[in-house]
């Protein structure tokens, strides 16, 4: 399985570098496919809406009508029917590319199913929908959509006469039917929005807009096509004549010459056995559901800072239970939680500097405490030798830093970059461990676990609690987010870095007297 | 704030996706069904006779219903199967014996068959017998058509208007 999640995502890393190069990180088309999929799906409706004005209903008109909009009124009616078509068939592009991006980044087990089984619905619903709405065009395409639909459906035994009955000669045409595809066509993009509002049920802070460079030039571009390689019918639907060639939306269609050709009990048996898989896939073995987090309520205080940068909304503050004179403590969800460790990043008892009562945060990874990524940075800096020491804590998602075999450096990995604490940062440089700390993390806007990097970054720059306290000089911290196949450029970065430590001035720390040192024992 | 390079990178890469979006949607072409040939659609849902026909009821049966299901006669459920066969130009291209659909078998029986022939004229002849006899058939249609490429005949049968219909 891990072969093949490597398979998967190695040409989503090699795309997102090469867009990376052109488009900033927030711009970045790949790292934005859920939102693009939603900015899609506004234009289809608002298309769709002004398209529905001038659309016949009737089966015998509907050809007729869109004629009217595709070449009388093409400055607007045509080209919103384009605008209607095309954002269709980007939007099945983004949401391929989203689910088979998760797949790869292995962004569908545990926590995740729910997210990976909506967004299967999701699909399923919008295949319905756009092949729904090729029928009502009532062209040659619809014609063949129409026939080839019926006719699968028809192998299953349970309408008493055939549907495609329906299409047997020009006589034999029912108006009735086409209103249902009529209706089809709207109700089921609805539900389809249903289901993604469901889908985002267990995200916090869901990014379904894209940022307004990217949404600009998408919808430029989809303008742009639309004017110049205008949506327009087929020729008219004739159930006295056979289709012959017809061109097809591959979008959309793509499996409609196999459902043809190939016998009933083939396509249904596939169609069966993928729809199991594609929903089964996040149950299936191996599973490596991680020991989720811990509350620890002695050291927690109920702040709900884990509570509001828990990017899947596992942790609730719910009333205290422990007697003490806090209003709430956090309750944490397992079935929710990816172990992520962005909560234990973000308490302000995950403070280093403690060593009387040891260290023990509110909440913590029961795996992979903050105690024993303690042990860790002082294992690791005890080894470092050298002028320019830098210890690189880097997030198991990124770049392997522990591949970086360069003297004087040495690597930390964390779950993600947000599990660190800032005052990880503080207590390395000021305990004079190391004289550099270099954050490796995902790609900007590509956090594996959604808002680390953007976390981390806030509590850096002190926009966010906990912040890096303001006496670590911000030279002696660098930060590098360059996903998993930017090796080249962490070590690149890395070596700057380090040989530009020479010159920054270390942190002021007060002499130890007994005031600083009772203070570390419980902070710093 | 990205460089001109970068702008025309971006330009470049929507370019491209419009470009793919475009042209997915409508190419390449599909051929359903080559140039030169027609197609034969044999379709129909029709009840056949029962396998027992109707018969009335003794006075002795009447009375054992309940007062309110009396009536003079009765009459199994089940269907015959139904028995067609189609040919053009003599030769045999469809035969086949239907199952009537339900549960009870009293459904109608039901097909839906196409057949590409080459396009021009043909004679085109089907059968059916939906009784319970033997042999032989209770209804038979022959006909000369002209086929034009890509033109679709639909047989399809209705007893009510005496047998098979070509359209």
């Amino acid at each position: 399985m891990a072969l093949i999640h490597s398979v998967v995502r190695k040409p989503f890393d090699f795309a997102e570098q090469a867009l990376g190069k052109v488009f900033p990180a927030q711009w970045n088309p790949l790292l934005n496919l859920g939102a693009l999929g939603f900015f899609f799906y506004w234009i289809i409706t608002a298309s769709g809406i002004y398209v529905y004005i001038f659309f016949d209903t009737g089966i015998h008109n509907a050809y007729a009508s869109i004629e009217y909009m595709t070449h009388e009124q093409w400055y607007m009616a045509g080209v919103m029917r384009s605008l209607h078509r095309y954002a269709s068939d980007a939007l099945i592009v983004v949401m391929l590319l989203h689910l088979v991006r998760e797949f790869g980044l292995e962004r569908y087990r545990g926590a995740r199913w729910f997210s990976w089984v909506t967004g299967i619905a999701v699909l399923m619903l919008i295949y319905v929908s756009g092949i729904s709405g090729y029928w009502l065009v009532w062209d040659k395409l619809a014609q063949y959509v129409a026939i080839v639909s019926t006719e699968w459906l028809d192998w299953l035994p349970i309408f008493g006469e055939p549907v495609a009955r329906n299409f047997l000669s020009p006589q034999t045409l029912d108006n009735r039917f086409f209103t249902l595809m009529i209706f089809m066509h709207i109700a089921v993009p609805l539900i389809a929005l249903a289901v993604l509002w469901i889908h985002l049920q267990r995200v916090s802070k869901p990014r379904i807009n894209p940022p307004r460079g990217l949404a600009i030039g998408t919808f430029v571009s989809m303008l742009a096509l639309s004017l110049v390689f205008p949506a327009v019918s087929q020729a008219p639907a004739d159930l006295a004549q056979v289709p012959g060639t017809v061109g097809l939306d591959w979008f959309y269609l793509p499996l409609y010459p196999l459902l043809e050709n190939w016998p009933g009990t083939v396509t249904w048996t596939a169609a069966f056995c993928m729809t199991v898989i594609a929903f089964a896939v996040p149950f299936l073995p191996p599973m490596r559901k991680l020991p989720v987090a811990v509350v620890d309520l002695e050291n927690c205080n109920g702040c709900s800072r884990c509570h509001y940068d828990c990017p899947y909304e596992a942790i609730d503050m719910i009333a205290r239970t422990d007697g003490r004179p806090f209003e709430a403590e956090p309750a944490v969800d397992a079935s929710k939680c990816v172990a992520c460790g962005i909560c234990a990043g973000s308490c302000p008892t995950s403070m280093p500097f403690r060593r009387v009562t040891g260290l023990s945060p509110g909440i913590d990874l029961p795996d992979l405490t903050m105690e024993t990524l303690r042990d860790q940075v002082h294992d690791v800096c005890d080894r470092l030798t050298g002028d320019n020491r830098v210890l690189i804590f880097s997030c198991m998602h990124a770049v392997p830093a522990k591949s970086i075999n360069v003297p004087g450096v040495a690597s930390v990995e964390l779950r993600c970059i947000g599990h660190l604490p800032p005052a990880f940062i503080d207590y390395v440089l000021s305990r004079k461990l190391a004289d550099g700390v270099l954050l490796a993390g995902c790609s900007e806007n590509a956090c594996h676990a959604r808002l680390g990097v953007e976390w981390t970054q806030a509590r850096i720059a002190g926009e966010r609690d906990p912040h890096l306290r303001a006496r670590v000089p911000r030279e002696r911290v660098r930060t590098v987010w360059v996903g998993r196949s930017g090796s080249r450029l962490l070590e690149s970065e890395l070596s700057e870095f380090s040989s530009g430590l020479s010159a920054v001035p270390g942190i002021k720390v007060p002499p130890a007297g007994p005031a600083t040192r009772e203070r570390d024992k419980v902070d710093a | 704030m990205p460089s001109v390079l970068q702008y025309l990178g971006q330009g470049a890469f929507y370019a491209l996706a419009a470009a793919f979006t475009g042209y997915l949607s409508l190419y390449p072409t599909y051929q359903q069904v080559p140039a030169d040939k027609a197609q034969v659609k044999l379709s129909f849902a029709h009840g056949a006779h029962r396998v027992e026909a109707c018969r009335r009821l003794t006075p002795k049966e009447i009375a054992a219903l309940p007062p309110k299901e009396r009536r003079p006669n009765t009459c199994s459920r089940e269907r015959t199967e139904i028995f067609v066969e189609l040919f053009v130009n003599g030769e045999l291209l469809y035969s086949e014996s239907l199952q009537p659909t339900g549960l009870s078998r009293d459904g109608p029986a039901r097909t839906y068959r196409k057949f590409l022939v080459p396009a021009g004229n043909h004679t085109i002849k089907a059968r059916l017998r939906d009784s319970t006899r033997d042999s032989g058939f209770d209804y038979e249609t022959e006909r000369r058509v002209e086929l034009a490429p890509l033109q679709n005949l639909a047989v399809d049968f209705k007893a009510d208007r005496g047998g098979f219909v070509f359209r």
